[in-house]
């Protein structure tokens, strides 16, 4: 990892689609994100407004939100959100579903034509609960079998992927600046107690519309600036688990690690960050808490193959709150601010302004250090 | 001049302030980035938030910020002075190579990385309060400063000081009983000598944000510096 790399702002330029390895460009990224404490809802237009200033980081070849408590009169219902390359793709999508699901709602995902966007697969969204016949047959709980439907879709079904399949949750995301994806997807019209947003800058992978961030599975969701060097490591142990990465970038097995760390293995967030951004031997070894140093030395020896190098940066979204998290370097930019119950995460201060000129008590967190904020108990 | 920089883009921000005769004040400044880089002749007073690179090879004007300011204040500045009223982010004065910066606040990490000197060309940093991991990194020249004031309980600086450092001067406001160092630094306390040296750049420091110079220099101040002017020479032959 070259450090001197990492403060390089280059231009934005054209670029071909390419596949990984054809192509090479300096990264850059943002992120935004915020939450209220007491859950009261903010519109996406706050959000989408919070990419404006940080412009420059993204390169126009990807951008996209997550939203939580969008769906309220939804809210028992998974909401999968599905690309198709084609209306044939979905009608064959459909019959599967509804072998597996009962399907409440099936419709289109509301866009604004705008000359930004262009080139939009056919972007639709169903509000569905699994048929508990089936998933009981397989002895599966219900979310572990939305976790192996997405899979299987987005792994062998052709031209059809699902982006988003939590519940009272949504991503919108798509090829573009982000301040233009907001206004696509008429962010605007949607109220939600928390949102995260991601400018993208792909380093090593193509642009394409399943590749832009948010990446989600279930309620989780993760918009991360960096790139991940021990990727390979990390998707051959997160693929013995049932987790396909399908999406040709690397963010997406943060996603699946977090949903293994805490769903599967019943981590708390504090402990799944402690795994993937895990300290150095050195730091773990001059520890003076016993207690701490102990569960420090098990982690990393428990999960070494989930330690993620390399720079990031993300923000975690689940049902009910946000978690912030630099790598162990900190070879990203981090910062974070507050006002009354809002807490604003973002790449940049100037973002975080934006959405609140006031902002109090702006930090930035170590890296490793996570910051969990979460909706205060029965505000969701 | 005043300059409203609300909703300019960076490069047209950047051009309207490279033809201002004279000083200027920006105001509502949010996230434009390079502010004044290259410039050599003016004062230049922020308002808002400058976006990153702010001075990036500065030349000699005089930038003071009255907030935060982002990542890489004065990156690869030649010359001149940066004042910031608030903290910084990470990797403040990024190979600087001359020139003074000063911070009322909070450093993030990597602040000095692979600053430098030569001969009449010593940059100098004096950061206010704590600076976060990895301070000094690669350090080949010039001066760091961190006060540590308001830090409480906080360590003054985060993990790794110093690490590849192998020129150049760092003081810590602090006994650093605490602080690990790798082993090509030596770390002492400051003697009267380093204090004269010190109490220059300090001065400066409490004249622009009011702070008692004697109160601050009433603390014990730990010196560091690299071993030796070769610090890698038996790293792959020995010459």
């Amino acid at each position: 990892m070259n450090v001197f790399a990492l403060f390089y702002f280059p231009e934005r330029q054209d670029i071909d689609m390419k596949m990984e390895g054809q192509v090479r460009i300096p990264s850059g990224c943002a992120i935004a994100a915020v939450i209220s404490r007491d859950g009261s809802k903010m519109s996406g237009e706050m959000i989408t407004n919070a990419m404006r200033p940080m412009h420059d980081r993204s390169n126009g070849l990807g951008g996209g939100f997550a939203g939580y408590g969008i769906y309220p009169e939804y809210k028992d219902f998974y909401a999968l959100h599905m690309f198709f390359d084609e209306r044939a793709t979905r009608k064959s999508c459909e019959t599967f579903l509804k072998e597996r699901f009962e399907i409440v709602k099936s419709e289109r995902i509301p866009t604004r034509k705008i000359p930004a966007i262009t080139d939009e697969p056919v972007i639709w969204r169903y509000f569905a609960a699994p048929l508990k016949s089936v998933f009981a047959d397989l002895q599966l709980t219900e979310e572990e079998f939305v976790a192996r439907t997405v899979m299987k879709i987005n792994t062998e079904m052709k031209g059809a992927y699902v982006f988003s399949s939590g519940k009272n949750m949504g991503t919108f995301k798509a090829v573009g600046f982000p301040e233009d994806v907001g206004i696509f997807y008429k962010l605007e019209e949607y109220e939600g107690y928390s949102w995260t947003a991601h400018g993208r800058y792909p380093t090593n992978t193509p642009g394409w519309w399943g590749g832009a961030h948010p990446f989600t599975l279930l309620d989780w969701s993760v918009v991360h600036n960096g790139e991940i060097s021990s990727y390979d490591a990390n998707r051959r142990f997160i693929e013995m688990f049932g987790y396909k990465c399908t999406l040709q970038t690397d963010t997406e097995v943060i996603t699946y690690i977090m949903d293994y760390l805490i769903r599967v293995q019943g981590l708390t967030l504090g402990e799944a960050a402690s795994v993937i951004a895990a300290p150095f031997w050195s730091t773990i070894e001059g520890k003076t808490d016993l207690d701490d140093k102990r569960k420090h030395t098990y982690l990393r020896t428990m999960f070494p193959s989930l330690l993620i190098t390399g720079p990031f940066s993300i923000v975690l979204g689940f049902n009910g709150g946000l978690m912030a998290l630099n790598d162990r370097l900190k070879l990203r930019s981090m910062v974070i601010g507050e006002k009354d119950d809002r807490v604003f995460i973002a790449s940049e201060e100037a973002a975080i302004r934006t959405m609140e000129p006031n902002a109090e008590n702006i930090w930035a967190p170590a890296g490793g250090e996570p910051v969990i904020i979460k909706v205060k108990d029965g505000a969701f | 001049m005043l300059l409203n920089a609300k909703n300019l883009n960076y490069r047209v921000l950047n051009e309207t302030l490279r033809k201002v005769d004279g000083d200027c004040n920006i105001i509502e400044c949010c996230g434009q980035r390079y502010i004044a880089a290259g410039m050599s002749d003016q004062n230049i007073t922020v308002n808002g938030i400058p976006g990153n690179a702010l001075g990036a090879y500065l030349n000699g004007a005089t930038i003071t910020v009255n907030a935060n300011a982002q990542e890489a204040v004065g990156d690869t500045m030649n010359a001149g002075k940066i004042v910031v009223h608030g903290n910084i982010g990470d990797a403040a004065g990024y190979a600087m190579r001359g020139g003074r910066i000063f911070v009322k606040g909070n450093a993030g990490y990597r602040a000095g990385i692979h600053m430098k000197a030569y001969k009449e060309k010593q940059p100098v940093m004096v950061i206010g309060g704590t600076a976060g991991s990895f301070l000094g990194e690669y350090q080949a020249g010039g001066i760091i400063i961190v006060l540590g004031l308001g830090a409480k309980e906080k360590e003054i600086v985060g993990f790794f000081p110093c690490t590849g450092m192998h020129g150049g001067k760092m003081f810590l406001r602090s006994d650093c009983r605490n602080v690990r160092f790798p082993s090509q630094v030596t770390a002492r306390t400051a003697t009267k000598s380093d204090l004269e040296e010190l109490e220059v750049y300090v001065s400066e420091y409490c004249d622009l944000f009011g702070y008692d110079i004697h109160e601050v220099l009433s603390s014990p101040f730990t010196v560091i510096t690299p071993d030796s002017k070769s610090p890698y020479k038996q790293m792959y032959v020995a010459n």
